[in-house]
């Protein structure tokens, strides 16, 4: 189960998820950035704090924006991940394609650098 | 085939009582007109009828319990039938005489006694058979008390026949009573019509018809009867007469009240003929709704039948069924009405800002006809709306037209509503079947994909004296994507495959065997294993959809020169066990996901590794299923209690290793019912 909270802070749209990501919560995930991209968000920052897990599928949708993301100039920063889901990310190789912050400043500085 | 036997066998026996009837009756008129003495029993011509009566009562009831399905018309049509033949044979015989004149014969005695025992066999005959077939008629929907009031009479009837076969002095007062008695029950059980009401319109017209016909010639053999007895006991006294035979008598009575109250009966019920009838259609149309659900393939049928029922069982003139579900232009289903004029009305009620059900927000059946006197140019004067609910979801309103003002009642309200709330739950009935259908046909396609990915799998793993191989997979109830694979390519290099795909079901197993096709054809031709990850990445690239990919490891053990050439692409680290640091550790080499980059930059992000082996060195490759499994506090089983296991066990062979393993992760997540694929590949080297 999983909750997305969003919250835009000068111009930076901030998707919180708080919960587990599983093959069917991550279409939830997917719905998410998305309705963010639809809207007009060139900066997009995910809050990892309260992510307890994710699943394959969760990282499927992070990586099925790299290419779209990256063609469109729309920068993505995740943040705040705990020891675990982190590792998942880098045992894919994630962390090697997506841009990964310690907490919210760093991420908003990444954001706004990139 | 028995009763069929002694049903031509009591007839038979019938005949040839009456044939002795006749025999004996003749020769007795014949003696007594001549003044001779017959020398036979003044009492045997009567015991003779009364068999003959006895076959003929036993001879029709067998008859009549034979054929089940009779229906009342063909009962009725049965007992005209044979009228119709006594009374054509009757007509015949008094057309002979009246050809012959009044010759010797016709005034002879033994002649008229002749025709009078032909007549009164006839009648017998009728009677018996009228008797037999207002039986199944009085019993059809019989009570207890009627059965046995019934068999009394019956019984007490046969019963009479003793008091004629024997020669008793003749006694007024008890033939009168005798007779009285029968007449009194016969009425009482001539009250029960209850099949006239299962008539229709027809069939009560063609009963009117057969039963009239029926009393006429009940009226007229017995008028032939009583004339030719009347001119008979004119000639003389010694014949067999009928007219003090109680059992005869009672008979034609009662056959005779029967049919006339019959008669009346379905006479007077003809005008409200058609009320039973409606109501019979609402009932089989109520069946037809219920039965839509099962027979009918998709809801618009559902709908038609519903529009057609209301329709037919309220008699309007029109109307229209219109549907919203799921999409935004509802669905109108029309019945005599275009839809063009259905729209017109609806969006007049709408532009009257009528709160009602046409605007789906009320949920209560309503009259809307006061609101159609304002609409121009409409031909309809009453309109009568119901919602449809399924799931307590309103998804459409029925409407009901008729161009008479005030055309509905309180009672066809009742009736469509409930046969919209009949439709309404048809309709969920459908769609759960519907539901169940489809995810009958997903666990179909599941075990079908299971199927495919068990048969992915090695049957055989390759060996080797430099070192010993394990593997297992085990998926949860859904399909998973765990692979892993061997392949020899000469006499001293092998190269090993686990992946795992993401996503589930059977696209993972059809990914599944894509990858197999990818190792089987790349590992061929001794590449190396980075080189294996890019054109293994590339293929993959064009065939796996977004958001999916493939995490790997690859490895080729060369035996020569006793060293693993790895790469890995997002898989789990490989867990190694050095025996002679005797210590376990993770691999953790940089190299993401196949499918992960579209472009060639992939050879970027992948690198090759190698190490050499010695001899109780312990490679351990499994898939996240295992270290992700958790046990009921939510914990993981995770890489640390996976390598201190390892440590412990590590004098063991590939296949107690895996074993030992697969027994811990159980013993950790507490339940066989394991909610993700386990997959491990265990290699020692000797």
């Amino acid at each position: 189960m999983i909750h997305i909270k969003r919250l835009q802070e000068d111009g930076v749209d901030i998707i919180a998820l708080i919960g587990e990501i599983d093959a069917s919560s991550s279409i939830e995930l997917d719905l998410a950035i998305a309705k963010s991209v639809g809207e007009g968000f060139s900066k997009i920052l995910v809050d990892c704090n309260s992510l307890e897990y994710i699943s394959s599928a969760g990282l499927g949708v992070f990586m099925s924006y790299i290419e779209e993301f990256k063609d469109q100039n729309i920068k993505m920063v995740l943040f705040g991940m705990n020891e675990n889901v982190a590792n998942t990310f880098e045992i894919l190789g994630l962390n090697e394609l997506l841009k990964i912050g310690k907490d919210k400043a760093q991420a908003k500085s990444m954001v706004n650098e990139l | 085939m028995r009763t069929k036997a002694i049903i031509r066998l009591l007839f038979t026996v019938s005949v040839v009582f009456w044939l002795a009837l006749v025999l004996i009756d003749v020769s007795i008129v014949f003696s007594a007109s001549n003044n001779l003495h017959s020398g036979l029993p003044s009492w045997l011509p009567n015991v003779v009828l009364d068999l003959f009566i006895l076959a003929l009562f036993f001879y029709y009831r067998l008859k009549f319990d034979r054929d089940d399905v009779l229906n009342f018309v063909d009962l009725l049509w049965r007992v005209f039938a044979t009228g119709l033949v006594a009374t054509v044979v009757s007509l015949v015989l008094k057309l002979i005489e009246y050809l012959l004149g009044s010759t010797r014969l016709t005034t002879d005695v033994v002649f008229v006694d002749l025709i009078y025992l032909i007549n009164l066999g006839l009648m017998v005959g009728f009677l018996t058979m009228a008797f037999t077939a207002w039986k199944r008629l009085i019993l059809y929907q019989k009570s207890k008390w009627l059965l046995r009031l019934w068999n009394f009479f019956e019984w007490t009837l046969l019963l009479s026949l003793l008091y004629n076969a024997f020669d008793f002095p003749f006694v007024e007062g008890l033939f009168w009573s005798m007779l009285s008695f029968f007449v009194v029950i016969g009425l009482v059980l001539s009250a029960n019509m209850k099949w006239v009401a299962y008539l229709n319109f027809r069939q009560k017209w063609t009963s009117l018809l057969l039963l009239l016909l029926t009393i006429f010639y009940l009226l007229y053999i017995s008028f032939t009867n009583s004339s030719i007895v009347e001119v008979l006991s004119g000639m003389t006294p010694e014949f067999t007469n009928y007219r003090f035979h109680v059992f005869i008598l009672s008979l034609m009575t009662f056959v005779t009240v029967y049919s006339i109250f019959s008669f009346l009966v379905i006479l007077f019920n003809l005008p409200t003929t058609s009320v039973f009838e409606q109501k019979l259609e609402e009932v089989v149309n109520f069946q037809r709704i219920s039965q839509s659900i099962q027979t009918e393939q998709n809801e618009d049928s559902v709908y038609n039948i519903l529009l057609e029922t209301s329709v037919s069982t309220v008699f309007a003139d029109a109307a229209w069924l219109e549907v919203k579900s799921g999409n935004p232009n509802a669905k109108l289903f029309t019945y005599k009405i275009t839809e063009r004029e259905s729209q017109d009305i609806i969006n007049h009620l709408k532009a009257k800002n009528v709160k009602g059900i046409l605007d789906q927000g009320s949920d209560k059946t309503k009259n809307l006809s006061k609101h159609l006197a304002t609409l121009k140019g409409c031909r309809f004067r009453s309109i009568l709306a119901f919602p449809i609910y399924v799931k307590g979801e309103n998804i459409g309103t029925l409407a009901l037209l008729k161009e008479l003002a005030e055309g509905f009642n309180r009672e066809m309200t009742k009736i469509v509503s409930t046969f919209a709330n009949q439709a309404g739950i048809s309709i969920e009935n459908f769609r759960l079947m519907e539901e169940a259908l489809q995810n009958e046909r997903y666990k179909e396609e599941l075990k079908i994909a299971k199927m495919v990915q068990k048969s992915l799998l090695p049957e055989v793993l390759e060996k080797d004296s430099d070192f010993e191989i394990a593997a297992f997979s085990e998926s949860a109830d859904e399909v998973g994507g765990d692979y892993y694979d061997t392949l020899r390519t000469n006499d001293h290099r092998v190269s090993l495959i686990v992946a795992d795909v993401s996503g589930k079901g059977t696209t993972a197993a059809f990914h599944m065997s894509q990858m197999k096709g990818i190792f089987h054809s790349l590992a061929q031709d001794c590449i190396k294993p980075d080189e294996f990850m890019c054109r293994a990445n590339q293929a993959l690239v064009y065939c796996l959809e977004r958001g999916s990919f493939i995490s790997a490891t690859f490895f080729t053990i060369n035996t020569h020169t006793k060293t693993v050439h790895y790469a890995r692409a997002g898989h789990c680290p490989l867990l190694y066990y050095n025996a002679s640091r005797e210590k376990a550790e993770y691999f953790k080499d940089k190299g993401i996901a196949l499918g992960m980059v579209k472009n060639r930059s992939y050879s970027n992000f992948i690198e090759a590794n190698e190490f050499e082996y010695k001899s109780g060195d312990i490679m351990v490759l499994y898939t996240d299923g295992v270290t992700e499994s958790k046990n009921d506090k939510g914990e993981q089983f995770g890489y640390d209690r996976l390598a201190d296991i390892l440590v412990e066990i590590h004098d063991l062979n590939p296949g107690e290793i895996q074993d030992h393993l697969m027994k811990r992760l159980y013993e950790f997540s507490g339940t066989t019912n394991i909610n993700d694929d386990y997959t491990t590949m265990i290699v020692k080297f000797t």
